[in-house]
């Protein structure tokens, strides 16, 4: 379980860092980087908290990841969930975080 | 290395559910002392409740009593729980739910304006944002103040009274020393202490946050206080690879567990939590794994509304049905155990306390999943017992201040230092392995269905207790590294009170939790606490009565 960091997106606003319940993100170079990338619990809060959408979720092979990504977005009080694959496709779900889970 | 001393009047450590919730209830309840929170991440998204919850499992619904909660988390523990301390929670629930809709909280509602249950005992909401929201509320209460990335690591006891804590900062040289009135634990349970179900690279997709080290434990343990029912391991049945949480599949969609054959375990082997992972462990066991949660077949709008409800609370299970292009009206999802956690909100080990949450040293309380006896406390249970602590430790804000002495400052600090200074061969990292891979071999992980013999808890004590020794020769380098030594030395300790409780019940109460090859049968005259006491590096043990629901309890030797 990892979250991986585009460093040429990243402004180095050490959100990232400051909200992580691990603490395991370092700056290096005004930029983001990840100490303990085995560490990661994949609780997404830094990928909520990026403001440029510079961090990404993605699943360690060992637990089945194929290599795909997933970010979010904020628009109001949408949250807009999108997966990247490999091969480019992409898929996105939009949670209303007004509605409750229906189940 | 800077060191600070501060004074508080409440000092709360972890600004988890149960932290939160006291810190909000002492603004109204003791709103002329100063309150601290220390937190070793950020309160908006710590602990347990960081990526979301998926409902609210606690609740009293229309029609059932707080004595129906009390019976079902009974039977749900096999007997083994203070029915005071389920009782004086239960009775809490739908008010701090309300509160919580109250902060901000989706609560869905029905056309008459009434809560939309789910089963028995739960309410559906939108959890994903309820830490920001906790955070928030406490950050609006102008007597309390947060100290986020500061770990506690000690308490200070003075004369069996609680007199401060001794912390680190997680990033910058600096120490504390925090002198306090009455101090409430809320640090949450303890995971990482078994090899888990993934141990390479995603060794920390766990079920229990990684993070929630068992410190509040360890601190209690080595100030002499008594515990309770460590030997009361949890185990979950989670979702495979993602060891995302189930009751959104097995209560939301009603989906059945079944083996590999299609066939509907769940009633051969009762329907406890325990029961329900003996089960899965028992078809793989005998042949017909691997197990699965029956969703195929529910509609694509169910499955829909599954992924949804994943993101908001554990969005790697999402990410995998995506990755997959699968979805889960088309295709069953597949369960596996844990590795065991030790969590006082799921089962009953933690702090032996009384009625008030007080624990057994004068002015300490514990709250949530670090105290003991009461199980099934989930987010409201955590909160209700928050505010049972700040209620009873607000009484405490006319003592004197407890005291710190020069000489206890200079050799913490020199201890500190010592750990800079060390150049033992060994890592934290490499010491946490062994530890894993030594619970997991020896003391009834998963390689051995969580199955152990007394003789092989020996073995693990032993073990166990060698790696204390080379943990105090590790090298650290930094504030970071220093933390990540702390919560190894706090899981280590924890460990040690696992592995006497385990081979102190001489029964089989709870398959799973405590499967012990020796006694394999349950045993009604171990209808009793398993208590424990450390003192002078020995581990005794106690054996406590049953207490009933409408007792009081308090300590009285
Ligand atoms: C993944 C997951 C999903 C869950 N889903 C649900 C659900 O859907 N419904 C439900 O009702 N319940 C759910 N629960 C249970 C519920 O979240 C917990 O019972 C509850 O949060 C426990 O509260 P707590 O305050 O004891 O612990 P936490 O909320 O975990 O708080 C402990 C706090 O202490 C801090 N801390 C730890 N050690 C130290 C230290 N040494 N110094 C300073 N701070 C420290 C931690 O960082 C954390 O902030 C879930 C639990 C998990 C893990
Ligand atoms: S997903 Fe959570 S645990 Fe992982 S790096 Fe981000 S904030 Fe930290
Ligand atoms: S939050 Fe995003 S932009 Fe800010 S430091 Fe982290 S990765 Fe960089």
């Amino acid at each position: 379980m990892s979250i991986q960091i585009d460093r040429n997106k990243c402004i180095g606003c050490r959100r990232c860092a400051d909200i992580c319940p691990g603490t395991l993100f370092c700056m290096k170079d005004s930029r983001a980087c990840m100490r303990y990338p085995e560490e990661c619990w994949g609780c997404v809060s830094c990928v909520k908290e990026c403001p440029v959408h510079a961090i990404s979720l993605y699943l360690g092979a060992d637990i089945g990841g194929m290599g795909s990504r997933m970010t979010v977005r904020r628009t109001g009080s949408l949250l807009h969930w999108t997966v990247a694959r490999p091969d480019s496709t992409t898929e996105t779900i939009t949670v209303d975080t007004r509605d409750a889970n229906k189940y | 290395m800077k060191t600070t001393t501060l004074d508080t009047d409440i000092l709360i450590l972890g600004g988890g559910a149960a932290g939160c919730y006291a810190a909000l209830t002492l603004r109204e309840k003791a709103p002329d002392a100063n309150v601290l929170i220390l937190e070793k991440a950020d309160i908006r998204r710590s602990g347990c409740l960081a990526a979301g919850v998926n409902a609210l499992n606690a609740y009293i619904v229309p029609g059932k009593t707080p004595d129906f909660y009390v019976d079902y988390a009974k039977k749900d523990a096999h007997g083994i729980v203070r029915e005071d301390l389920l009782l004086s929670m239960s009775e809490r629930l739908n008010e701090v739910t309300h509160r919580l809709e109250q902060l901000g909280l989706v609560i869905l509602k029905d056309e008459n304006g009434n809560y939309v249950t789910r089963g028995n005992r739960n309410v559906k909401i939108n959890g994903e944002n309820i830490k920001p929201l906790l955070a928030q509320a406490v950050r609006e209460c102008e007597n309390v103040t947060v100290m986020n990335r500061v770990n506690a690591v000690d308490y200070i006891v003075e004369n069996g009274r609680i007199a401060g804590v001794f912390a680190n900062d997680v990033r910058e040289e600096k120490i504390y020393f925090i002198r306090c009135r009455a101090c409430i634990c809320a640090t949450g349970g303890a995971a990482g202490l078994y090899r888990p179900n993934n141990p390479g690279f995603s060794r920390h997709k766990m079920w229990y946050p990684p993070f929630n080290t068992g410190a509040g434990y360890a601190m209690g343990i080595r100030a002499g206080a008594e515990m309770t029912t460590f030997e009361m391991r949890f185990i979950a049945l989670r979702c495979k690879d993602t060891i995302a949480p189930t009751g959104t599949l097995a209560q939301g969609v009603g989906a059945k567990q079944v083996n590999a054959h299609g066939e509907i375990y769940e009633q051969k082997y009762g329907l406890t939590t325990s029961q329900r992972v003996y089960g899965t462990v028992m078809e793989n066991r005998e042949g017909r794994g691997p197990c699965y949660l029956r969703t195929k077949g529910i509609t694509p709008e169910q499955a829909d509304s599954l992924k949804k409800a994943y993101l908001n609370m554990a969005p790697s299970q999402t990410l995998k049905w995506l990755e997959n292009g699968s979805s889960p009206d088309e295709e069953n999802v597949e369960i596996e155990g844990t590795e065991p956690y030790i969590v006082g909100g799921h089962t009953a080990s933690g702090y032996w306390v009384d009625s008030d949450r007080m624990t057994t040293i004068d002015g300490l309380f514990a709250a949530g999943d670090v105290a003991g006896g009461s199980p099934q406390k989930y987010v409201t249970g955590a909160l209700a017992e928050g505010e049972i602590a700040a209620e009873a430790a607000a009484a405490y804000v006319q003592r004197p201040l407890g005291s710190v002495s020069e000489a206890y400052m200079q050799q913490r600090t020199e201890e500190v230092q010592k750990y800079f200074e060390n150049t033992g061969l060994f890592t934290t990292e490499q010491l946490e392995e062994a530890m894993q891979g030594i619970m997991d071999h020896y003391a009834g992980g998963i390689s051995t269905d969580y199955g152990f013999t007394e003789s092989g808890l020996e073995l693990a004590d032993q073990k166990i207790q060698r790696l204390i020794q080379l943990s105090d020769s590790v090298h650290v380098s930094d504030m970071q590294e220093l933390t990540r030594l702390f919560e190894l030395r706090e899981r280590l300790l924890v460990c040690r009170v696992v592995i006497a409780h385990l081979a102190d019940r001489k029964e089989t109460r709870w398959h799973c939790f405590a499967e012990n090859l020796d006694h394999p049968q349950s045993d009604d005259s171990w209808l009793k606490y398993v208590n424990s006491r450390y003192e002078n590096g020995e581990i005794h043990m106690l054996h406590r009565e049953l207490v009933g629901r409408h007792e009081r309890y308090e300590h009285s030797n």
